[in-house]
């Protein structure tokens, strides 16, 4: 018996493509926004071994972070992180700039802060420049 | 015994309901038995009567068959009540509610299938809803959600396009009727 493909293709109208196009769409990007490897959930941040903050990347806020030589400033924005500003003299942690990759740190060594990212399917154990 | 006071007396109208929900009920049921690779992905076969209802007697129609369906079907599978129950419900509700928007789409363009995928789209969303509200307090269950939302095309195609196949034949046997008279 062969299959009357034709029968059912005359069913389908114009818009009833489209919505099922648009439908795949819908997977694609959930996929690719849900599923993204890497991406990370969060950041903590420590002080001389402690940790003074573990917070989302979903609202933008700035934290202050005291350590023997003064006060560490970490900018969080949603999706990443960094160091904004640090009392240490070479400023590498500074320099490394915006942390996006879960895994992710950022470590001020004369002030003893660092700021890592968290995340649920973390590529890297840890990342460094 | 003493005879009732009551006299229900069905309309057409109700027993049209109770002919379709039943086919509907038959359909949930069958379905259970199919096994699934994944919890709640499921192809929804009773809303193809649901679609029929819709196009041939109209939304309110279709309320009734649905949510007859869900209460009658949760009953004879033990589920009344029960977590799946409510995912059923909210479910159903959902896509009642999109199906009285979709069926004033232009019907040039716009069949039982855009409705039965706009419909699957409600129905997993107001699920992954109230999943995420209820029963899984946590954003993990929206790591899910490509999978239900392939699920809804795929099986929202397959629903669509039987139910449209039933209305052809319907109207076509309907057309041989009245010829034949």
């Amino acid at each position: 018996m062969k299959p009357d493909l034709g029968g059912w293709r005359a069913l389908l109208r114009a818009g009833d493509v489209a919505v099922a196009v648009a439908g795949l769409g819908v997977c694609v990007f959930a996929l690719l926004t849900l599923w993204r490897g890497g991406a990370p959930d969060g950041a903590v941040i420590r002080a001389g071994g402690k940790v003074v903050a573990e917070v989302d990347l979903v609202h933008a806020r700035t934290i202050e972070v005291p350590g023997p030589l003064g006060v560490t400033v970490v900018e969080i924005r949603p999706g990443r992180a960094r160091v904004a500003s640090d009392p240490g003299p070479r400023q590498y942690c500074v320099r490394q700039g915006w942390l996006t990759q879960a895994g992710a740190v950022a470590i001020c060594a004369p002030n003893q802060v660092s700021l890592s990212l968290s995340g649920r399917a973390a590529d890297y154990d840890s990342l460094n420049y | 015994m003493t005879p009732s006071t009551i006299e229900l007396t069905p309309t057409k109208e109700d027993r049209r309901i109770a002919r379709h929900a039943a086919a509907a009920i038959v359909l949930t049921v069958a379905e259970a038995a199919i096994p699934l690779p994944l919890p709640g992905v499921k192809p929804g076969l009773a809303n193809i009567v649901t679609l029929v209802v819709l196009a041939r007697w109209g939304w309110r129609e279709a309320v009734w068959v649905s949510l007859l369906r869900v209460l009658a079907g949760s009953l004879l599978l033990g589920q009344f009540l029960a977590p799946g129950f409510f995912l059923s419900l909210s479910g159903a509700l959902a896509s009642l509610v999109v199906l009285g928007m979709a069926m004033h789409l232009p019907q040039r363009w716009f069949g039982p299938v855009s409705h039965s995928i706009l419909a699957a789209f409600a129905h997993i969303g107001a699920q992954l809803v109230v999943a995420r509200l209820w029963l899984v307090p946590h954003d993990g269950v929206f790591y899910l959600t490509p999978v239900f939302a392939l699920a809804a095309v795929v099986f929202g195609l397959v629903n669509g396009l039987v139910a449209a196949r039933l209305l052809q034949e319907l109207v076509q046997g309907e057309r041989t009727e009245a010829v034949e008279r």
